[in-house]
């Protein structure tokens, strides 16, 4: 399994979970966890996605849903969770 | 989940508010097969370095967008041109550094460094060729740089190198004299540019990291408000381990990508000129009011063994020049407290003593004259080879007066004009030979 961490970034209104998960289903990327946080005093959601069956490179799918986050209006950013790996384990 | 969501926002805010990106990745290669005594023949083999660089800019770009870490620049080391110019006509040199900075442009390399000599005993018809031609060299190109390392502990200090190279950077336009330095005990592995070069015993080709995370250490101390300076040291290890860590993935993961052995990460904390990514703002977090106040040596020691120390445990591949790097331009905070006085040459000189890279990136009034520019490098180079340190001197003729300031523009930033004290010295710099290796030498054998 090769993970990535999305984060979204914004005011939490409906629609947003709906409109990134929906991208990352039509990549066939599927959601392993969920948790949420506030981020700068923001809401921000935090996915731990799968990317090994993904249709398109992490460069791509961050790309596309850096589009969905401008149409919903919040920021998206996205990692690969070795990043994590590397900095927050031993 | 795997992470907690105070981690990930942790790494997240490092990355996205905090400026922690990689200052660059350095493919270090071997260029003395390309070795010959015919220049055309040089330069034709020159061209076979072309398929590696262009896989090695390509592998860096993919290994950024793949892990959504920004990396700044991308830089080559080749070996130092010395080695050419021991079999080729002085004028030869700068063909070559056309040459490379051809390559450069050619490959989307942002730097390729290593038109560099050793003369820390004395001259050889290579080395001297490199420093006769610095100028010609660094003024007719961009994207080259270079290095003399004219002082070692092992041989002691070339006080005629170091006044062949002032002769040279006197020559020099200023955004070209920002690209030589003038050294002692050059490591042969650094990733930063002047310095870097594929030094003696590497293997044919490796890749060497920098990270540039000030503002997540002074962020870092600013959140915690520790109260003991124990509590602050361990403050500065935990991010310095975090930052370091990033380093190491995203040095493997280039080196796989390409398939060149990894070299090392240098431990440095690199500024850039932006708000909040000043290793003075590190400094001044740290409860000094401002950068040059009595304290900043201690503090600057406390934030160094911590780096150290957490970098060490991140990677087992430690290299480059790993101390405090305040190129004073490239930093927006040492610019205006360097416009204020509070630092001055003496300042950076003492700063160098607990791990400073030496002085950098500062102006210097031409008018003010070159034995006192002469006098400054000897200082700084006889710390290293009394102290056993890397230390290097990058400073910027120009024609104004002390107090003034020449905006070079992105990374390299402001240069303040700083004022050298304004004492005669000739009589000692005109002294010719070298300094003898010290007692240091001989704690190795």
């Amino acid at each position: 399994m090769e993970n990535a961490i999305v984060v979204v970034v914004g005011a939490d209104k409906p629609g947003i979970v709906a409109g990134i998960s929906s991208k990352l289903a039509e990549e066939n990327v599927n959601i392993v966890d969920i948790s949420q946080t506030v981020l700068r005093g923001i809401f921000a959601m935090i996915m731990l996605v799968d990317i090994s069956k993904s249709k398109v490179p992490l460069s791509e799918l961050r790309k596309e849903l850096q589009q969905k986050g401008k149409e919903l209006n919040v920021e998206v950013l996205v990692y690969h969770e070795e990043v994590f790996k590397y900095m927050e384990r031993i | 989940m795997k992470y907690s969501a105070d981690e990930i926002i942790e790494v997240v805010r490092m990355l996205s508010e905090e400026d922690l990106d990689i200052r660059s990745v350095t493919l270090s290669v071997n260029t003395l097969t390309l070795i010959s005594d015919d220049v055309n023949k040089t330069l034709e083999k020159f061209n076979s370095l072309n398929p590696i660089l262009e896989k090695f800019s390509y592998s860096v770009d993919k290994v950024s967008e793949k892990y959504g870490v920004k990396i700044v620049t991308k830089r080559v080391a080749v070996s130092p041109v010395q080695y050419f110019l021991e079999v080729l006509a002085e004028s030869d040199g700068i063909k070559i550094g056309e040459k490379l900075e051809e390559l450069a442009e050619k490959n989307g390399i942002d730097y390729i460094s290593g038109y560099s000599a050793f003369a820390d005993r004395g001259f050889t018809k290579g080395s001297l060729s490199v420093i006769n031609t610095l100028a010609e060299v660094m003024n007719s190109t961009r994207r080259l740089t270079g290095m003399i390392n004219a002082a070692s502990t092992f041989s002691g200090l070339n006080s005629d190198a170091i006044k062949k190279f002032v002769d040279q950077i006197f020559s020099m336009k200023p955004e070209a004299s920002s690209r030589v330095s003038i050294l002692s005990n050059v490591p042969p592995d650094s990733p930063f540019v002047p310095s870097a070069h594929h030094g003696i015993g590497m293997p044919d080709m490796m890749i060497n990291v920098a990270v540039s995370g000030p503002g997540v250490i002074e962020n870092a101390i600013k959140r915690s408000s520790p109260s003991s300076l124990e509590e602050l040291h361990d403050v500065i290890k935990r991010s310095a381990f975090k930052i370091s860590r990033l380093g190491e993935l995203i040095g493997k993961a280039v080196s796989k990508e390409i398939g060149v052995p990894f070299g090392s990460v240098d431990l440095s904390l690199a500024p850039s000129p932006k708000v909040g990514d000043s290793v003075a703002g590190i400094i001044e977090a740290m409860g000094i009011e401002k950068i040059g106040g009595h304290g900043s040596l201690s503090a600057l020691a406390i934030l160094m063994d911590a780096i150290k120390k957490g970098g060490s445990m991140a990677t087992s591949h430690v290299g480059g020049l790993s101390s405090a790097f305040i190129p004073v331009s490239e930093d927006s905070i040492m610019a205006e407290r360097a416009l204020e006085g509070y630092v001055d040459f003496f300042t950076l000189l003492a700063l160098s003593s607990v791990c400073n890279s030496g002085i950098d990136m500062v102006g210097v009034s031409k008018k003010q004259g070159k034995d006192k520019v002469i006098g400054l490098i000897m200082d700084v180079l006889s710390l290293g080879i009394t102290l056993n340190k890397i230390l290097g001197v990058r400073v910027i003729p120009v024609d104004s007066e002390p107090g003034t300031v020449i905006d070079l523009g992105g990374l390299l930033g402001k240069v303040v004009v700083m004022r050298l004290k304004d004492v005669s010295v000739e009589r000692f710099t005109s002294l010719n030979g070298f300094i003898p290796n010290t007692i240091k030498r001989l704690e190795a054998g």
